[in-house]
């Protein structure tokens, strides 16, 4: 099935989870990325339960410090 | 007040866009920013909107110059290396500009002197290093109803989003809960940033503010902009709406008075 991650459009198995899509996109230091699914926060406690559906989209929102170093 | 000759010649591109004009330009002129960070952020917004005639910008950083800082913060030059980098950042702001008025505020920023910074400014810019300050600025912002934008960069990519009050917009505190813990998530210093991403990125936190100020177009409020540096992409990112669960900002808020989180002096002093 087809969904979108972080604008760009990924073909990924059906029923994928949002813990499977984390090790497919290699996200780092997953434990402190927020996870939105079709604009709403996704619970991290339901990472591994949570299915996407075809269509759907997903973002990854990294903390990013950095400024006045 | 009119404007001089001399103004009207130093603001001239901006008075000649119709979403500024001469009203926009005054609104510029009489407009407050409080910049939190004389850093790699802070430094181009501070040199945008002092060249901008913002009014009065306020500039709040405890560190002094270093050598490691040329490489981005270019609001500062060799010859200031020890100094007081809100005295630096007010120097050059003052060259560009005679007009602005800049009040520089050579401390910590902490939540007991906070509140009492941004009280006198319609618009903050977060050009800090560290979570505990970037969550102490956007609780304090949220408690006080002041607009601001937050920014962060590392390596190769940056982001930047905005609040406003009384518009059940998402605060950073809805999209980040807390601030992770000390050293599980990589710094500048740790990991780096190309010095470009600090201009490219204080420049968009200048851009909002200016934008704020004349009410032009569209503010990054509800989103979230990232910019990636190597794939050259910007992606506009709509957050999802306003957490009913946040601790700050959400239908019953834990956090009534600010925190000043942990963090060893040695980080913040680099
Ligand atoms: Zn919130």
């Amino acid at each position: 099935m087809k969904i979108t991650v972080g604008g760009e459009t990924r073909e990924v198995k059906d029923g994928i989870t949002i813990a499977e899509l984390i090790e497919e996109e290699k996200v780092e230091t997953p434990e402190y990325v927020t996870v939105s699914v079709n604009e709403e926060f996704a619970d991290r406690g339901e990472y591994s339960e949570k299915q996407l559906s075809e269509g759907d989209t997903v973002e990854f929102l990294y903390f990013m410090g950095g400024g006045r170093a | 007040m009119a404007f001089t000759n001399e103004q009207l010649e130093r603001y001239s591109r901006h008075i000649i866009l119709k979403e500024v004009g001469a009203k926009g330009q005054k609104k510029i002129c009489n407009a407050k920013v409080l910049i939190i960070g004389a850093g790699g952020l802070g430094a181009p917004a501070a040199l945008y909107l002092a060249a901008a005639g913002v009014g009065t910008i306020g500039i709040a950083d405890a560190d002094e110059v270093d050598l490691s800082n040329l490489q981005r913060q270019v609001i500062h030059t060799t010859k200031d290396i020890g100094k007081p980098k809100v005295l630096s950042a007010a120097e050059t702001m003052n060259d560009i500009n005679p007009d602005v008025k800049v009040n520089t505020y050579h401390t910590f920023v902490t939540s007991e002197n906070i509140m009492d910074l941004i009280r006198d400014y319609d618009f903050i810019l977060d050009g800090t290093d560290n979570f505990p300050a970037k969550f102490l600025i956007n609780d304090a912002c949220v408690m006080a109803k002041k607009p601001f934008c937050h920014a962060g960069i590392i390596r190769f990519r940056g982001q930047l989003m905005t609040w406003l009050p009384d518009r059940d917009l998402p605060c950073y505190r809805c999209v980040f809960k807390e601030p992770p813990p000390k050293d599980a998530v990589p710094t500048c210093k740790q990991a780096g940033v190309i010095g470009a991403m600090a201009g490219v990125i204080g420049c968009l936190q200048a851009m909002e503010a200016v934008k704020f100020i004349v009410g032009a177009g569209d503010l990054l409020a509800g989103s979230l902009l990232t910019f990636d540096a190597l794939k050259m992409e910007f992606h506009k990112v709509t957050l999802p709406k306003r957490s009913k669960n946040c601790a700050v900002c959400g239908d019953h808020p834990t956090i009534t008075e600010l925190i000043d989180y942990e963090q060893a002096v040695c980080e913040l002093k680099h």
